[in-house]
């Protein structure tokens, strides 16, 4: 019953709490370093890291922490994982952290980070914490390679750095310039809207199917 | 010279490289308080103040604790020579960012309180912005584009904090203008609310766009 429970904190992260797409939180990295996979693959890891660590911590020392200091207390514990994470990739991924700039230490205002760490680990147990930020972690991440790989598809002709298409493809360049990711952030919430009313639309035909409801307009 | 440098600060933090449209800064507020016109403007004038007193308060911390070369902790240390400390920044900065606004909103509370209760609500909010933390960084980071290679001077930070708080609330009103008209149009039902209004906002952003055109 335990392992279940545990695995239902994982997967909600994935999709019905993704964090950018369900919550909102963290666009301003999402759209800004995807402009290629890598890139996306490169911030989803590095916000996965500080989001793990820092959801440990701060559900650990949740008995020690007064109340009325709280926030910026999460906030030093938080800031020491960036800084963190910022000398491990400046060391050791120097072109990587050359291109993400300075969204690198702007993980620390990250609101999904500072978010998960007031609504979840402040109050959950410090297994449930961990396993809350894994999957917040994993589909802030899966959202960011998605971001990344289309961006760069469409706006470079590239996946990874190889050329996709023959000298003849124009690509959109459109896409990899700012307008580009709101446009596609727009399309894909709008798409998971779409799911989401057709889903519900479903749930209500069985419904009526057996006579449960009787109204002819669903809400 | 240093007058016409400071103006091309302003016109590129505002237009050029706008916070919100080219940098990306700032975008949860943006999605959070820009229904409606009025609660806009309140969070684009907190937001001017709050940038333009971190620009401050950061590039004084940076400048005379941290940069080793005008750091005053070299008058402390025995050889003469500071600490390299510019790997704190981060915690440096957000921890002044997050003081500064609490120290802000108990001011305004004791001596203003009309202002409170029109500003109040939004400040706590103002600490998450990446846009205020941005600010500070890109005043350290310099511009290649405009020739400033190194970090900004004093005067050139303040007046990037306070440019860039204006470029803010120009896409605020903006985007909350354009989202009070939405409400009133047919859009189809997915689309409705956050999505069409980040596609509102990728139309604004290829309208800036044209102003990465301009040389000065």
């Amino acid at each position: 019953m335990e392992d279940k429970g545990l695995f239902k904190e994982f997967i909600k992260g994935i999709y019905k709490e993704n964090p950018i797409t369900a919550l909102f939180l963290g666009l301003c990295p999402a759209l800004a370093v995807t402009t290629s996979l890598i890139n996306g693959l490169g911030m989803g890891l590095a916000a996965t890291f500080v989001l793990l660590f820092s959801n440990i911590i701060v559900s650990s020392v949740k008995g020690i922490v007064p109340r009325k200091i709280r926030i910026p207390i999460y906030i030093v514990i938080i800031a020491t994982f960036v800084t963190i994470v910022e000398l491990i990739m400046a060391g050791f991924i120097p072109s990587l952290f050359r291109a993400l700039g300075i969204y690198v230490p702007l993980i620390v205002v990250n609101c999904i980070i500072l978010g998960r760490a007031e609504a979840f680990a402040s109050k959950n147990s410090l297994g449930k914490s961990t396993i809350d930020a894994l999957g917040m972690g994993v589909g802030f991440t899966i959202v960011l390679v998605f971001l990344g790989a289309v961006r760069e598809i469409l706006g470079d002709g590239k996946l990874l750095g190889h050329y996709l298409f023959g000298p003849e493809f124009e690509p959109v360049l459109l896409m990899i310039l700012p307008p580009g990711a709101f446009i596609l952030i727009g399309l894909i919430l709008g798409t998971i809207n779409w799911i989401e009313i057709r889903k519900n639309q479903k749930i209500f035909l069985k419904f009526k199917e057996k006579k449960l409801i009787t109204t002819e307009n669903p809400e | 010279m240093e007058l016409k440098l400071l103006l091309i600060i302003a016109v590129y933090s505002i237009f050029i490289q706008n916070f919100v449209l080219t940098r990306f800064l700032g975008l949860c507020p943006f999605i959070g308080v820009s229904k409606k016109m009025s609660s806009a403007v309140g969070m684009g004038f907190a937001v001017i103040f709050v940038m333009t007193l971190a620009s401050i308060v950061t590039w004084l911390v940076y400048n005379y604790f941290l940069d080793p070369s005008t750091s005053i902790l070299k008058y402390f240390s025995s050889e003469g020579t500071a600490p390299d400390l510019t790997f704190l920044r981060t915690i440096a900065f957000i921890l002044v960012i997050a003081s500064l606004v609490q120290f802000i909103e108990m001011f305004i509370q004791k001596t203003s309180p009309s202002l409170y209760r029109a500003l109040g609500i939004y400040l706590p909010l103002i600490t998450t912005n990446c846009a205020v933390l941005g600010v500070a960084l890109l005043n350290i980071e310099g511009n290649p584009s405009i020739g400033i290679e190194g970090k900004f001077t004093f005067i050139q930070s303040v007046v990037q904090g306070f440019s860039a708080g204006v470029g803010f609330l120009i896409i605020l009103i903006l985007i909350s203008g354009l989202r009070e008209k939405l409400e009133l149009k047919e859009i189809p039902e997915s689309l409705k609310g956050v999505p069409i209004a980040f596609i509102t906002a990728g139309l604004m952003a290829i309208a800036f766009l044209g102003f990465s055109g301009l040389t000065l």
